[in-house]
Formats: structure tokens, C-alpha cells, sequence
């Protein structure tokens, strides 16, 4: 049962935006958020939302992982929608009643941060979804790179997790088995209240923090013996190279910005 | 093959926390080209010897000189490290990446070569180990004896001189063990690397030039592994087993069976009971 857990969610496929620079999804990813904190209308909030949609579409992610990440968040969107409904007092009145009064105001503020946090968590998923998590890590180094100038440790960051990436379905096997041979004697890991479950984990951490450090150990030592010295002098074989793809996705993306700032000014709702 | 590339000379070491040298005044020569194997009883000192050789560790006294340098500072180890590669036991332990060739390319990458140059000798190490057709695959997929082949491809990347294997069979099947035996041999033999082997299995220390026995942080003995092995009461002192064909053919003699001396194999041994008839 342990070993269904999946490292991140990455959607394996060939689609133009699969194939697009790290880099590239990354800083439109980051634009995306921005233009949807930009947005102030109706109409910028249908942009964004028929741009993310189709480029969705247009990877054959199914749309069912897409929304799937909205289930942890889902009780925080609605208690945004509702705080803001209920305390934010501006335009019409469209309802009242005992001590509650809902203004077309309220219900626009409402809908534009449901809106708002419904779009982030989307966004954010679609870049999760078609990158698999090593070029994630590789362009994220690379675009921490100019901060190592001033001592960021960006060479480091990327290194901890690509290990962490690496020796995660290791441990997983070795909890497995760990967790295994603690049944054959007798260990009762399924029933019981929480601290008693919480309890019967201790022989299975244990065993598995203490294995993990003699892991780092020789992990650190077959490194040494490869020359390993830190991010300093390091070549990469596979550099990250930007395309006439990525040129498109960076238009599309401002264009998009420069739709919502326009539709924020001259459209009235 | 008189040119020797590794020497040892008097050369000790000891751990921190140990109480006495885990080497002790070793002095051992290791010519170029050769195959040589060591044994000995579980903490009698191998791994750090492999240590010292790869500027791992550096010696407490005496001297190592390895391809020409004697290191001491950092940068001459690492020169070390280069002409002297290293495949340890563990595979899962020394496999740093999540893509096989990702993990090929990294002691290069380490060595700030060119890329399209890691590109090319990525590519011709995996195709050296027989994995090319698994360098997108991700190493969690892989067999014990796959893995201990894209570690040894890693290290054939850097074009070393000197590979030391350190038990590198010691957690696979038989089959894996064998495939990882055959590539060091064809390494060996074929683009004529050093090999220093380290193990407890008998079947392998018999393919190699050369025998090398280790007790307690010294050398008990060293010759070529006929004569090492017919000194078979003084080999069973030193906690190691003799292959079972020398155990046969002694049992074989002591029974009135008229039988040479020396025989290792299994393939020796049917020549030997034939030629009896
Ligand atoms: N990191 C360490 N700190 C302290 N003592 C150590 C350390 N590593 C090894 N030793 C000690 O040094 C001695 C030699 O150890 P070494 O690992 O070289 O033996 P070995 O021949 O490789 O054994 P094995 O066959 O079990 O691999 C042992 O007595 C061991 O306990
Ligand atoms: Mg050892």
C-alpha cells in the first residue's frame, strides 16, 4: 500500500507545453498568478480562466487531475466567499434579513476571491502536472543561479532535492519491508486509537531514520569519490535551452496580461 | 607489467574512535594492467586500504602513491580520485540521480567537462556496460546488478586508470553477480583498467592475477591464487574458505586418488579426472 504513493503528480506526455523549458513554465506560472491579483473585473477573470482552461486542455492532462488539487482548499474557498459576502458593505442591497445584509458588492468581492484562489491552485497544478519533478528542480536552479552571487545556496537547494527525489521510493521500500517484518512479529499498525497507532510507528521510524543516515553516509562517500566539491566549476550535460516555443508561451502569457489591464479600464464590469 | 601504479609504502591508518591501526604498516605494490583480489575476514581492514587508495582517506603514516601522485593536499586528492575510481557495495547508496544518465554524466559534470563531451563518453560508458538501451530509465527500476553496472559506468565515465571494486557482488543474485564479475574482467582485459577487487567469494579470487590476504590491518599473504590456496590450512587460519574444488581434490588425495596440485576450478578439476582414466 505504501508504495502507491506517487512523488508529485507529474502527467507524463508530449504536448507543446510538456515540452516546453522549465524556465519558461515556471515564470508564467508566476505571471499567471500575478495578472490574476491584477484582475479587477468580470471579464479579466474569464480570460484568465479560458486561457488556463485551454492550455489545460491542450496538454491531455485529464481535467479531473486539475481540479483534484481544489479538494484540500475547498473549505477555505468557501469560507472566504462567505466572510467576504457577509462583511463587505458596499453598492446595492440585495438582501436583508435579522442581522445579515448582502450588498452587490459583497457578492462581486466574494466571487472575485473565490475566483482568485480557485485560479492560483489550477495554475499551479497544471505546472506540476506537465513537468516531471527533475527538470522542475533543474529550472529552479537555474533561475536561483544569479542569487548565488550574494551566498543563496541554489546549487545546494537543487542538489538536496534531486537526492530527495532520488532515495524517496528507496525508503519507501524500506519502509515496506520494515514495516513488514515488524507484522511477522506481531506489530499492529491498522487498529487502535491515534496515540496507539501513533505509538506502533516508533518501531518502524526508528529503524528507518537509522538506516536513512547510513545512507547519507555512503551516499556522501561515493560522492566524494566522484569528485563532488559543490556547485562551484560544475558543468551540466543537459543544459536548459530556450526555443521558439517558449518565445510563444511568454507572448501568449503577455498578451494575456495586456487583455486583463485593458479589460480592468475601459470594460465596466 | 612492471610499472607499478599503486604503492603503498608503510602506510597506517587509523580511525578516530579506534584503538588500534584498522592499517597497519602495509606496504603493497599494484602494477598497471593487473586484476589483483583481496580477502580477508570481516574488519581486518579492506575497505579502508580501498579508501586510501581513492584519497578517502589519507594515511596516518607512510605513503600511497597512487598513478604518480602522493596526495596531500585537496586538489591532489581529487587528481587521485580521477585516475582512481571506486564502485562500493551498496548500489541504492551510490547512485545519486533520478535518470540513469543523469547520474553517468555526474562525476564529469563534477570535473567541469564540456557538455557535449559528457554527452559522448555518457553514452559510450553505458553502451560499455551493456545499459545504453535503460539511460532514461529511473535507477529505482533497476535490478541490483543493472544498478551496480550504471555505478560502474559512472566511474568508467571519468575514464579512470584504477577501479576498485569494494565487495561490489556482495548484495546481488548470482546472476548479477556474475555480470558485474565478467565486466570487470572485460575491463581489465579489454581496455586494460587496473582492477583492485575486494570480496568473500573464492570463485572470484581465483580468476585474478594476484591474491592478496589481509588479517588485522596487515598482509597475511600474497602470491597468485594456486599458491595462495595450496597453503590451504594456513588460508582457513586466517578466517577465509578455500574454493570448493581444492577442498574435493584434498579429500579426493587424502582418499588414495592420485591428483596434481592446484586445482580451482570446476572446469580444471573434470580435466584432471579424466585424464585419470
Ligand atoms: N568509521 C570508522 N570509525 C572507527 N572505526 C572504524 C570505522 N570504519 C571501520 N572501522 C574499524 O576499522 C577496522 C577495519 O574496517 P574495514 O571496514 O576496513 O574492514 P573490512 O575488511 O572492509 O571489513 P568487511 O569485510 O566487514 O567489509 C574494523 O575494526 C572496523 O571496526
Ligand atoms: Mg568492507
Amino acid at each position: 500500500m505504501i508504495k502507491n504513493v506517487t512523488i508529485g503528480q507529474y502527467f507524463p506526455g508530449d504536448s507543446f507545453v510538456h515540452r516546453l523549458d522549465p524556465r519558461t513554465k515556471l515564470l508564467a506560472t508566476i505571471a499567471l498568478i500575478a495578472v490574476v491579483f491584477v484582475s479587477t473585473g468580470f471579464a479579466g477573470f474569464a480570460m484568465i480562466a479560458a486561457f488556463v482552461l485551454l492550455t489545460a486542455l491542450s496538454t491531455g492532462v485529464h481535467l479531473k487531475f486539475l481540479f483534484k488539487g481544489l479538494k484540500p482548499i475547498m473549505f477555505i474557498i468557501i469560507f472566504t466567499f462567505i466572510l467576504n459576502l457577509l462583511f463587505q458593505q458596499t453598492g446595492g442591497v440585495l438582501l436583508q434579513f435579522w442581522i445579515i445584509k448582502i450588498t452587490t458588492g459583497g457578492l462581486k468581492m466574494a466571487s472575485f476571491m473565490a475566483a482568485r484562489l480557485i485560479l492560483l491552485v489550477v495554475a499551479s497544478q497544471l505546472l506540476t502536472l506537465t513537468t516531471s519533478p527533475i527538470s522542475l528542480t533543474d529550472g529552479l536552479e537555474s533561475l536561483m543561479r544569479p542569487a548565488s552571487k550574494i551566498g543563496f545556496p541554489a546549487h545546494e537547494i537543487a542538489m538536496m532535492m534531486s537526492i530527495a527525489l532520488r532515495f524517496i521510493p528507496t525508503l519507501m521500500d524500506e519502509a515496506d519491508k520494515i514495516m513488514k517484518a515488524q507484522k511477522a512479529r506481531g506489530a499492529n499498525f491498522e487498529t487502535g486509537n491515534i496515540i496507539q497507532r501513533a505509538r506502533a510507528m516508533i518501531p518502524l521510524l526508528v529503524p528507518l531514520f537509522v538506516g536513512a543516515f547510513r545512507r547519507a553516509d555512503e551516499l556522501a562517500l561515493a560522492m566524494d569519490a566522484r569528485c563532488y566539491r559543490g556547485g562551484a566549476g560544475r558543468t551540466r550535460m543537459n543544459q536548459l535551452k530556450y526555443g521558439a516555443r517558449d518565445l510563444i508561451a511568454a507572448l501568449a502569457v503577455a498578451a494575456l496580461f495586456a487583455l486583463v489591464i485593458l479589460a480592468n479600464r475601459f470594460c465596466p464590469f | 607489467m612492471n610499472d607499478v601504479i599503486i604503492d603503498a609504502r608503510d602506510v597506517c591508518y587509523r580511525y578516530e574512535s579506534g584503538l588500534s591501526d584498522a592499517v597497519s604498516h602495509l606496504s603493497l605494490k599494484v602494477y598497471r594492467g593487473e586484476f589483483v583480489a583481496i580477502l580477508g575476514r570481516n574488519g581486518c581492514g579492506k575497505s579502508t586500504l580501498a579508501k586510501l587508495m581513492n584519497a578517502l582517506l589519507l594515511p596516518t603514516s607512510g605513503k600511497i602513491t597512487v598513478d604518480g601522485i602522493t596526495p596531500a593536499n585537496e586538489d591532489e586528492c581529487y587528481q587521485v580520485r580521477r585516475s582512481c575510481g571506486m564502485v562500493f557495495q551498496n548500489p541504492d547508496n551510490q547512485i545519486v540521480t533520478t535518470i540513469v544518465e543523469e547520474d553517468c554524466a555526474f562525476g564529469l559534470e563534477n570535473l567541469g567537462v564540456e557538455p557535449t563531451l559528457i554527452r559522448q563518453r555518457v553514452d559510450e560508458a553505458l553502451a560499455a556496460v551493456g545499459m545504453a538501451q535503460h539511460a532514461h530509465s529511473s535507477p529505482a527500476m533497476l535490478s541490483g546488478g543493472q544498478k551496480q553496472r550504471v555505478a560502474v559506468a559512472g566511474v568508467l565515465a571519468m575514464r579512470p586508470k584504477i577501479i576498485v571494486f569494494d565487495e561490489s557482488t556482495a548484495m546481488l543474485d548470482p546472476i548479477g553477480r556474475r555480470d558485474v564479475f565478467q565486466l570487470a574482467r572485460k575491463l581489465n582485459r579489454e581496455e586494460g583498467i587496473t582492477i583492485v577487487w575486494i570480496t568473500h567469494f573464492m570463485e572470484e579470487a581465483v580468476q585474478a592475477d594476484r591474491v592478496v590476504v589481509m588479517d588485522r590491518g596487515r598482509i597475511a599473504l600474497e602470491d597468485t591464487p594456486r599458491q595462495v590456496f595450496s597453503q590451504m590450512d594456513k588460508v582457513l587460519a586466517l578466517g577465509l574458505d578455500v574454493p570448493e574444488m581444492m577442498k574435493l581434490s584434498a579429500r579426493l588425495v587424502a582418499a588414495g586418488v592420485k591428483l596434481p596440485q592446484g586445482i580451482m576450478t570446476v572446469d580444471e578439476m573434470a580435466v584432471e579426472l579424466c585424464r585419470l582414466k
